[in-house]
């Protein structure tokens, strides 16, 4: 089974978001691989491992992405490959979707796209939806669990009151949810083959497709608003006078 | 010298950091308090190959250079000191002695387990009466035809209770002229009959590793288990200590780095006199003087490391590195509960735990004496680095990545 997995670089878990004039920052945040799309890794490597077929791991981004792409080759991917195309400044999910898509065909003979749920950055969390909705093919979301048999794709869903048992054929395109699993770490082999490897990054016109068009836009970006918080201390000569200052202060501010 | 990390180098660093923190962090204050090693720990860090990271391939090892051997002590003692013991003891006192001193066939049947992390080792030199005086030991080892008889208890042996190998050092000739040409090593198996061991409790730090004590009655040991030549045991032992002080001065430096970041998150959230503390200067000097202490401890295992990938010989830059790194892991401890203030005193906080453990430091593996003598002997030239008959292998990226 041929398997591609849709990786996102982000700012790491831990960064905290400024605005300033509007753009957003993260600081000196270090870039890592999505959180969520570890699990995509880690279920795919599972069902290759079980099966056989090559994992091929893809990202959108500058060249910076390529540090993603090899966390995922070391952890066991087969191969991976960068899209990267200065017209892609910018791109929303729909048009990072578009590309997916394109990219998808490129490679020839998948079965299956494997997507974190979000990514933790924009948060947006459709990319797979749509790259599906492009490609054609049935999508299940928010998988905990995958077999295959006979060509078919049987997930698992985590739902909130219980796990749902879903099917469809394949291709399928399938977001991954943190109840695959905990991901593995990189192997110090395939650290050793991931710092070996060339990755080779392809432009649109390898793709094959025309700059994607991003019909959503963040207009406006705020941090929340800073939370006043006043401190007072409310003293008084016994513990029933100081409680009912406090009662009178509850009730006179309106909290109850 | 370049000392800049080779993208190999930093995936390591983050893969060891993320177990560390993911898996250890969460239950270390608990394994501190209940004085109980965390049984999963040597299970995990088999199976992730730490245990094997910087040995060939040929010899069940990960093929990582000693640089990422330092890189990942950091990382480990960042999160706890118990956590680079393993390392210092399974690797640098016992598998790369095995490494540098053992036949070829000793290191298939014992260095490949052990790289492996099928079997754990531990390093039996100290013992209740000879710590810094080497020479003194006491255990001995009797030839009998072609195996020798072993008698004697080791102390302070971290990891004796967990260890299914141990390398051994004992006299063989009582009549030897130097004490210390009369030493020789062997690599004990200890479900032999007549080995006993124990854990030893009540220690200061170090409550989340295992430290304790092996005793030997006429343990039966063949020839084959012997490590180098009869009377190299003293060689073998300093050896084996370049390598243990080498993982120890790059986790002491992992133990300023945890000073430094946990000093540094608090003066941002504790306020005083109206402000976060780290407005103030003597809070800045404190937090200043970590940086520096991180820095140079830093660059001084990174030489070391650089060293032992050269194939150099690196006593004297190994031994700086364990005494600067272990001195200012314990000053940066013990500064990095002055900035908590009470609550640094309670275990509330890691710091306390970080005061514990760097103490151990600067006793084990060459007290800070030992190293200061020694940094004035090669100053004052009495002391030189005679070659070995083995030396540490140079870092040979094909040779140890070859299957």
């Amino acid at each position: 089974m041929n398997i591609v997995v849709c990786i996102k670089q982000v700012p790491d878990s831990a960064a905290k978001m400024a605005v300033e004039g509007g753009q957003i920052s993260w600081g000196e945040a270090p870039l890592v691989l999505n959180p969520w799309d570890e699990f995509a890794i880690e279920a795919a490597l599972q069902l290759i491992e079980a099966g056989g077929g090559d994992l091929t791991v893809v990202s959108v981004g500058g060249e910076s992405a390529k540090e993603a792409l090899k966390t995922a080759l070391a952890m066991g991917c087969t191969q991976a490959i960068l899209v990267s195309d200065p017209a892609l400044q910018g791109a929303d999910s729909q048009a990072s979707a578009h590309l997916l898509a394109g990219v998808i065909k490129k490679v020839g003979n998948v079965e299956a796209a494997f997507f974190g749920k979000q990514a933790i950055d924009g948060d947006m969390g459709v990319t797979a939806a749509q790259t599906a909705r492009l490609l054609g093919w049935p999508m299940l979301g928010l998988v905990a669990s995958i077999k295959v048999e006979g060509g078919k794709l049987q997930v698992e869903k985590s739902l909130e009151e219980g796990r749902q048992v879903v099917e469809c054929q394949l291709p399928a395109v399938v977001s991954v949810s943190k109840d695959i699993g905990e991901p593995r770490y990189p192997s110090f082999m395939g650290i050793r083959k991931a710092s070996r490897a060339t990755i080779p990054t392809w432009d649109l016109a390898e793709v094959g497709i025309g700059a994607p068009t991003s019909v959503v836009h963040w207009p406006e970006v705020l941090n929340p608003p800073v939370r006043e918080v006043k401190t007072e201390i409310i003293t008084g000569g016994s513990a029933q006078e100081i409680a009912e200052k406090l009662a009178d202060k509850i009730l006179e501010e309106k909290v109850l | 010298m370049d000392l800049a990390l080779s993208e190999e180098q930093r995936m390591v660093q983050q893969m060891v950091r993320d177990f560390a923190q993911k898996e250890i962090a969460p239950l270390i204050k608990e394994s501190d308090r209940s004085g109980q090693m965390n049984p999963l720990v040597l299970a995990r860090m088999a199976e992730l190959g730490i245990l094997g990271m910087c040995l060939p391939v040929r010899y069940g090892g990960q093929g990582m250079d000693y640089i990422s051997l330092g890189l990942a002590c950091e990382e480990l003692e960042v999160v706890d000191s118990t956590l680079r013991v393993v390392i210092s003891v399974h690797v640098g006192l016992n598998s790369l002695g095995l490494f540098q001193w053992a036949s070829e066939e000793q290191k298939q049947r014992f260095l490949a387990p052990q790289a492996r992390g099928e079997k754990i080792a531990c390093f039996g030199l100290t013992e209740s009466g000879a710590g810094s005086d080497v020479a003194n030991i006491q255990s001995s080892a009797r030839r009998q035809g072609n195996a020798y008889i072993l008698n004697g208890e080791k102390m302070w042996i971290s990891l004796a209770t967990k260890a299914q190998n141990c390398l051994w050092i004992g006299r063989t000739n009582p009549a030897a002229q130097e004490p210390h040409e009369s030493l020789s090593a062997f690599l004990v198996e200890l479900d032999r009959p007549g080995v006993k061991v124990g854990d030893l409790h009540g220690k200061l730090g170090m409550r989340a590793g295992s430290t304790g004590w092996i005793a030997m009655q006429d343990v039966h040991v063949p020839e084959e288990n012997r490590i180098g030549e009869e009377g190299e045991g003293f060689k073998i032992a300093m050896a084996c200590l370049d390598n243990g002080r080498y993982t120890v001065a790059a986790g002491a430096t992992g133990l300023i780095r945890a000073c430094l970041e946990a000093s540094v998150r608090y003066a941002q959230e504790r306020h005083a006199f109206g402000k976060e503390i780290g407005k103030f200067q003597l809070i800045q000097q404190k937090i200043a003087t970590m940086v520096q202490s991180y820095e140079a401890a830093r660059l001084l295992y990174l030489w070391a490391g650089w060293l032992k990938n050269q194939g150099l010989r690196n006593t004297r830059e190994t031994s700086l590195a364990k005494w600067f790194s272990t001195e200012a892991s314990f000053q940066a401890a013990s500064e990095a509960i002055q900035v908590h203030g009470a609550y640094g005193y309670s275990d509330e906080y890691d710091v306390e735990r970080y005061l514990r453990n760097a103490k151990g430091a600067v006793i084990y593996e060459g007290t800070s004496e030992i190293h200061q003598l020694m940094q004035a002997g090669y100053a004052l030239g009495y002391r030189k680095d005679a070659a070995l008959r083995c030396e540490l292998p140079a870092y040979d990226a094909a040779f140890w990545q070859n299957p």
